[in-house]
């Protein structure tokens, strides 16, 4: 309470902006500071589905908390913590009061995938009054949520509670269904649905096409994190899906994924070394993950390539060779180009070897329907204000539209979408682009001149 | 939940499974699988389909007691429930009048052959069938081998049913004597296949196998079924099942497929 009182509450609320789902931030901030704590996570509710989930995993550092104007003298309010603590608290308490649903449409949307995109989705269109039935590949919700962020960062009772939360306010869940290999979303929309919504995810990984990658002990990140995840492999012989026995595990890369893999092994009893190309100022992954990670003593290898991963004759891991870099001139991403120092090849002992350098777009929904216009990069193009696609009532948002992004920008995604949906589901047509943003600014500059 | 129908042993380690998946049903196609999981702690084992009936809503599995999984799944009676089956996955078989069509099944492909066989009758190709098994009584499923097939042929290791070798080695008898085929598909154990490939190589026949990785999701998330196709790594979930036989890296198939042998043998025990 004491924290939330620190909120200034500006008028122009940067923080509010600041948040890919514009969250009403002052208020909920001076909802927690008069101890009404139910009331602080359901206002938060009313823009976003997900509080639980993204009090634990958003990059708050460079939203909200990144533009609160406490920054320029001293720290931003903890406005994530507080989100988590409001959520929290609504829901161990039992109160968790559902949103008043709009008149029924009559109108039937079919979501594909039950992670962030989508649930966000499912909760807006529910609400706005329409049938909402999302399809689901695996055999439980949450998508990246459930299978890919570790328990220790994201508690899979936090999922199913949110998604508990949708069930009762109706939307139907379809679980071990593969859109494209069961209905097809052309299929979808001559049948029972009116408009789609496609967030199926960035659920194809990447490798780096060096050799050895095929070995027994390398896996993809998705991979290992959904053995150890969705599987529940820690628990074998309880679970049946066999866990990953190494006695050292190197990650390849600098993201969320890699800390989260690097970490998942040190809970699986193993020595866990990461191992990325650039320096640390450049890796991708949130400070905090970053600084967990060092904490536990996970070994950090920077400005390190994996040039070949090492086998025996079994074609099982024994190790990785890698060359040292040193960072050259920037590149199209402005960060500076790593590049190899000749000579400096060494190797590093390991039985598994985890690559979490990213993820390309599943290509089973475009493979099974015609007209969906893709990026070269294999992603779905979308109208931003509307995040339609090149066929009517198609949407789509999260990964297969951003490559591989946050949980909170797929649901700022999610949002836009079903604000589009609404509108085209009520009249048939997309609502219209908003208008420029007026430039006042001039105006001012030219009082100073 | 998925309802087990039918529970019929075939052979010695071997179930024929029937279970109520009306979704898989509708859609499934020759060359196609699914993943299933007998309750929430199982694995997610993909099991080639062997049949399905639309109007009933229910896909057929033949399944080998290998392992803690199959033999939870085996263990099930008419009227039990499966937590989980996902499917129709991986892509369907092109079909086509190819005109001869040699099918080659062993192992659980006994199984896995009749819709390919089915498929490549109904496109109007002359279908020769080879079934092998270990011995007598270990065959099954004849009378839907002859519903497609022009010729069926049956072998056994040790000569007690039908001819005494493997089909891979009629066949090659077959093609010595000239007889004309214009495609082979194989199913079964990764032995079996590559041999079969190495077999028609030099007769240049285009020879199509199901390769059967482990696989954790399906869908191509995990990567876990990687395989080398052509110098080229696939995904046998959705680039596959079936690949070019002739640029399969048979070996790493195999050593992938062992990967938790040691940790699967202690659970077992």
């Amino acid at each position: 309470m004491i924290e939330a009182a620190r909120c200034l509450a500006c008028k122009k609320p940067k923080c509010v902006a600041g948040c890919p789902v514009n969250i009403d931030i002052p208020s909920f901030l001076h909802l927690i500071e008069e101890g009404k704590f139910v009331e602080a996570a359901q206002k938060i509710k009313e823009t976003n589905p997900l509080p639980a989930v993204c009090g634990r995993v958003c990059p708050q550092e460079e939203q909200c908390e990144k533009v609160c104007v406490l920054t320029i003298k001293h720290e931003s309010v903890a406005i994530g913590r507080l989100e988590r603590f409001a959520a929290d608290y609504e829901r161990n308490a039992g109160k968790i009061k559902l949103p008043e649903i709009a008149e029924k449409t009559g109108k039937n949307v079919a979501i594909v995938g039950a992670g962030p995109a989508g649930l966000c989705v499912a909760g807006d269109l529910i609400i706005a009054g329409h049938e909402v039935t999302v399809f689901e590949a695996l055999q439980k919700p949450g998508g990246v949520l459930m299978y890919g962020i570790p328990d220790f960062r994201l508690p899979e009772e936090i999922i199913n509670a949110e998604v508990q939360t949708l069930s009762d306010l109706g939307v139907n869940f379809r679980y071990d269904y593969v859109v494209g290999r069961n209905d097809t979303i052309p299929e979808m929309l001559a049948g029972d649905f009116d408009a789609v919504f496609i967030g199926s995810g960035a659920g194809l990984p990447s490798f780096q096409g060096i050799p050895g990658e095929n070995l027994i002990g390398v896996f993809s990140a998705n991979e290992y994190l959904t053995r150890a995840n969705l599987m529940k492999a820690y628990r074998f012989p309880e679970y049946d899906t066999p866990p990953i026995e190494a006695g050292h595990v190197t990650t390849i890369g600098g993201g969320n994924v890699a800390m989260d893999s690097a970490r998942t092994a040190l809970r699986l009893g193993s020595r866990s070394t990461i191992v990325y190309r650039r320096a640390r100022e450049q890796m991708p992954a949130r400070d905090e993950e970053i600084h967990h990670a060092e904490e536990e003593g996970i070994k950090f290898n920077l400005l390190t390539n994996p040039t070949k991963i090492l086998g025996n004759s079994r074609r099982e891991v024994i190790g990785m060779e890698c060359i040292r870099m040193e960072l050259g001139e920037p590149d199209d991403s402005g960060r500076r180009r790593p590049v190899p120092i000749e000579g400096s090849e060494f190797e590093i002992e390991c039985d598994a070897v985890v690559v979490a350098i990213g993820n390309k777009p599943n290509p089973l929904i475009p493979q099974t329907m015609e007209g969906l216009e893709l990026t070269r990069w294999g992603t779905v193009v979308t109208e931003e204000h509307t995040m339609q696609t090149s066929v009517e009532g198609v949407y789509a948002g999260g990964d297969i539209v951003s490559g591989a992004a946050t949980v909170i920008s797929a649901m700022g995604q999610g949002k836009v979408a079903a604000r589009a949906m609404d509108h085209y589901l009520r009249t048939g047509k997309n609502p219209d682009p908003p208008p420029p943003p007026p430039p006042p600014k001039e105006k001012s500059k030219k009082k100073k001149e | 939940m998925f309802r087990v129908l039918g529970n019929r042993k075939v052979t010695p380690n071997a179930h024929e499974m029937i279970v109520e998946a009306p979704e898989v049903a509708r859609k499934a196609q020759a060359g196609q699988f699914a993943l299933l999981m007998v309750n929430e702690h199982s694995e997610r084992i993909p099991y080639t389909l062997s049949d399905w009936d639309k109007e009933a809503g229910s896909v057929t599995f033949i399944v080998l007691e290998v392992g803690k999984s199959t033999s939870d799944f085996v263990r099930l009676q008419p009227g039990d429930e499966v937590a989980h089956v996902t499917g129709p996955l991986g892509m369907p078989l092109e079909v086509d009048n190819f005109g001869t069509v040699a099918l080659i099944g062993g192992c659980y492909g006994l199984g896995g052959v009749v819709p390919v066989g089915r498929t490549m009758k109904a496109a109007g190709n002359r279908v020769i069938t080879f079934v092998e098994a270990r011995m007598e009584g270990m065959h099954y499923y004849l009378d839907k081998y002859e519903s497609f097939s022009d010729e069926v042929v049956q072998t056994t290791t040790d000569g007690s049913n039908g001819i005494k070798g493997h089909g891979v080695d009629i066949l090659e008898a077959r093609l010595k004597e000239g007889v004309q085929v214009d495609r082979v598909f194989a199913v079964g154990c990764p032995f079996m296949m590559m041999i079969t490939a190495q077999l028609t190589q030099p007769y240049e026949i285009k020879t199509f196998a199901a390769l059967n990785p482990i696989m954790l999701d399906g869908t191509g998330m995990c990567g876990a079924c990687r395989c080398t196709v052509g110098e080229e790594t696939k995904f046998a979930c959705v680039d596959g099942p079936f690949f070019d036989a002739h640029l399969v890296d048979w070996h790493e198939l195999r050593d992938r497929r062992a990967a938790y042998i040691r940790i699967e043998r202690d659970v077992c025990k």
